[in-house]
């Protein structure tokens, strides 16, 4: 079983400076067509002032820490049995090419299902730009198959 | 927006075939190295056949439903629930419909049932996303 003291705990934050490389790798990968995603020149006519990252590019901040997912380590647990069990978003502000953004992540909560086979461990984070403005927050649930 | 109202359906997006190259892509651009995704002879240690799709990829599809509708910046809230797993070759479709009118002091929000669906017509991810309609 997942050690449940965890609750609460508080991972290091770190700083991830958005680049416009990345956001149009980002962009092909996904098969984007709109153009404000990846050709800057086209997000400027539109009135953004870079690349915008798209609305699921925080999760992508956050596995881009120093440690592809710490809450791994801290608990102990063997990468090949996690699945996402669920991602929400909520935003404040847009967040483009050239902003460094604030990652804080915590340990939500942890629970099981089905007498332990299934554990849950819910993770939360905040995004914080340059100006100190909370660009967005993320819950992510990830499931451990025991 | 005025023609958004109860029931109004998002243009559907219908991608291509999720091929292994679509999820190397996606491992390296999204950051999520998880062998399980691009490896097949781990994915198999683990008890799977094969590879299979990382759930923000999908994810990343409903995003692009999304903005295809409205810009990004009136979008407030968006989740998902990864209900059942993406698998090679699968055919995915993000479709969504307007659920809910909400008048939160002065600001126009749509709720809107989002979900993924394979060829058989099995929801891979479903979610809900909050929008905003009062600036446009």
């Amino acid at each position: 079983m997942l050690d449940k003291t965890k609750v609460g705990h508080q991972f290091n934050p770190f700083v991830i400076d958005i680049e416009k490389g990345r956001l149009k790798f980002f962009a092909k990968a996904i098969g984007e067509t709109n153009p404000i995603y990846f050709d800057e020149q086209a997000a400027l006519e539109q009135g953004h002032r870079s690349i915008l990252a798209p609305p699921t590019f925080p999760f992508t901040i956050e596995l881009d820490g120093p440690e592809l997912l710490p809450v791994l380590t801290l608990l102990d647990m063997d990468i090949g049995r996690v699945l996402h069990g669920s991602q929400e978003f909520e935003y404040f502000d847009n967040i483009y090419a050239g902003d460094q953004i604030t990652v804080a992540v915590s340990i939500k909560t942890i629970f099981d299902k089905k007498g332990g086979a299934l554990e849950f461990v819910v993770l939360e984070s905040s995004f914080t730009n340059q100006a100190k403005t909370l660009v967005a927050k993320a819950c992510n649930t990830l499931v451990y198959r025991n | 927006m005025s023609n958004i109202t109860l029931g109004s359906q998002l243009p559907p997006l219908t991608l291509p075939a999720i091929s292994r190259t679509t999820l190397a892509l996606f491992a390296g651009a999204s950051g999520d190295h998880n062998p399980i995704h691009i490896d097949t002879d781990f994915a198999k240690k683990c008890g799977m056949s094969d590879v299979f799709a990382h759930g923000m990829l999908s994810m990343a599809y409903l995003g692009r439903l999304l903005t295809n509708w409205l810009p990004q910046a009136q979008l407030k809230k968006f989740s998902a629930k990864f209900v059942a797993i993406t698998q090679l070759q699968d055919v995915i479709t993000c479709s969504g419909e307007v659920v809910e009118l909400i008048d939160n002091n002065g600001e126009s929000l749509a709720k809107v049932a989002i979900k993924a669906e394979n060829a058989d017509g099995q929801s891979t991810l479903v979610g809900e996303a909050l929008v905003s309609i009062s600036i446009t």
